[in-house]
């Protein structure tokens, strides 16, 4: 890549007042940083990707209003985790965390337990309890 | 308490933290020289693991490897440290830094609060340095932000200590005992050798052969998965491939970089050759990512726009190939 070429686009970066160093060459063929805003291809990837959460959300936002998932699915994705993630910040096996996501089950947890995903959420009981859906 | 630490931005976050280490500790090695004794180029499908519902992609070594690659090849030690126990991992980073002594730390992308909304994700393999600390703040350098910045001692214990894969558990970690004398010629016919061995692997999902794999299997997942999903999937090759940390086409221009130096260093002009030849390479990569992001932005339905960025990566693969074939030759 030319240091001419390199992308100037509008992206979360330069909303951010932030630019990331690529290597390109200049007009001799000799290669060093360049500052990039962003590129209109990459924030398009992103974007996707962001809307695709953003659906699952939704979607699991339905779920727990049939009365199939729990509150804990929503905030689980709310923050980008996985169950593999959420696991390891509430200390408890996969499996258990993933039957937690079921309504049933989450009707019956313990104040220790629903404390745990509290504190992993960053909210109260009571929020994790009763979420703004 | 603040030590006179040189920030410089950089492409990705470990060559920058191994180069500015180490330019601290009197060893000055560029980003790229870092990379290419490093044998950062790299390509390999796992399609069973998935991450944010999409196979994995990865253009780089696993995490970590940089660091210990290049302390290998140049001889010098690494001191690392893990932690259970959030205390001491706070006592052992001030006791460094009370020492005058700037240190590495893994830590989570989630939480760092100086990160745009975006690229927040549970990734957790990202790596800054730590250069001083001032009340309750700790001095950062993350070498891909333009300027350094700073964490409370909260803050920062929070992204030392994030979960899930690749957890850091305050992963803490500086270079000891630099040689006097360092032999970068045979450091550089390492990092080259591995490089062509690894991307010329006999194994289909690694190397020239991974990226014609995913050529490949392009052709068949809007049949067979769909196109919704084939687009996700196309988004995440992208992101993989050009994000900040990741690097596919950047990297490639990063090891073409890394071949001029060395051209110079090892004067053998073949090489400087070849840096332009991995120049086009990379440009290649991004004609790819731009092909590929206008399939899944304007949602196209033909099948005949996958196999036209099919026949591109095949392209691309080819390629590589010669090119580490032509390495190879350059360096015996």
């Amino acid at each position: 890549m030319k240091k001419e070429d390199v992308p100037q686009d509008e992206s979360g970066l330069s909303k951010a007042n932030i630019r990331e160093v690529v290597y390109a060459v200049d007009k001799d063929g000799k290669y060093g940083k360049a500052l990039s805003s962003g590129w209109e291809a990459k924030t398009i990837a992103l974007n996707e990707s962001l809307e695709l959460i953003e659906e699952q959300l939704q979607e699991t936002i339905q779920k727990i209003k049939q009365g199939e998932l729990s509150p804990i699915a929503y905030y689980m994705e709310l923050q980008r985790m996985d169950v593999v993630v959420l696991s390891g910040y509430v200390g408890l096996w996969q499996w258990r965390v993933k039957r937690h996501l079921k309504a049933k089950t989450f009707k019956k947890l313990s104040e220790k337990i629903l404390k745990k995903y509290a504190e992993a959420f960053e909210i109260s009981i009571e929020e994790l309890k009763n979420p703004k859906i | 308490m603040k030590i006179n630490f040189e920030h410089n931005q950089s492409a990705h976050c470990e060559n920058g933290v191994v180069s500015n280490l180490l330019n601290y500790n009197g060893l000055k090695v560029s980003e790229p020289m870092v990379f290419g004794i490093a044998s950062g180029v790299f390509f390999i499908y796992i399609p069973f693991v998935k991450v944010n519902f999409a196979p994995m992609f990865s253009f780089r070594p696993v995490p970590g490897f940089i660091f210990s690659r290049v302390s290998k090849r140049l001889g010098f030690k690494i001191r690392r440290h893990k932690f259970k126990s959030t205390e001491k991992a706070q006592q052992t980073l001030d006791a460094e830094l009370a020492k005058n002594n700037p240190v590495g730390l893994q830590v989570g992308v989630y939480n760092l609060t100086y990160f745009p909304d975006e690229y927040r994700f549970h990734f957790n393999a990202h790596n800054l340095v730590v250069y001083g600390k001032e009340g309750d703040d700790y001095l950062i350098s993350d070498p891909v932000m333009p300027d350094v910045t700073t964490l409370s001692s909260k803050e920062l214990e929070k992204v030392r200590f994030a979960k899930g894969p690749f957890a850091p558990n305050g992963h803490i970690y500086y270079p000891t005992q630099l040689p006097n004398d360092i032999d970068l010629k045979k450091a550089i016919t390492k990092g080259i050798k591995q490089a062509y061995r690894h991307m010329l692997a006999p194994v289909p999902v690694v190397g020239f052969r991974g990226i014609r794999y995913v050529a490949k299997r392009i052709r068949k997942w809007p049949d067979k998965i769909g196109v919704k999903k084939t687009n996700h999937y196309l988004g995440q090759l992208v992101r993989m491939q050009e994000e900040i940390g990741t690097g596919g086409g950047g990297f490639r221009f990063i090891f073409a970089a890394f071949l001029q130096e060395a051209s110079v260093i090892m004067e053998n002009p073949r090489l400087a050759e070849l840096s332009k030849e991995m120049t086009v390479i990379g440009d290649q990569w991004r004609d790819f990512a731009i092909d590929a992001s206008r399939l899944y932005k304007n949602r196209s339905r033909e099948t005949d726009a996958y196999n036209k960025i099919a026949d591109k990566l095949d392209a691309i693969a080819l390629a590589e190939r010669d090119f580490f074939l032509d390495l190879k030759k350059a360096v015996k």
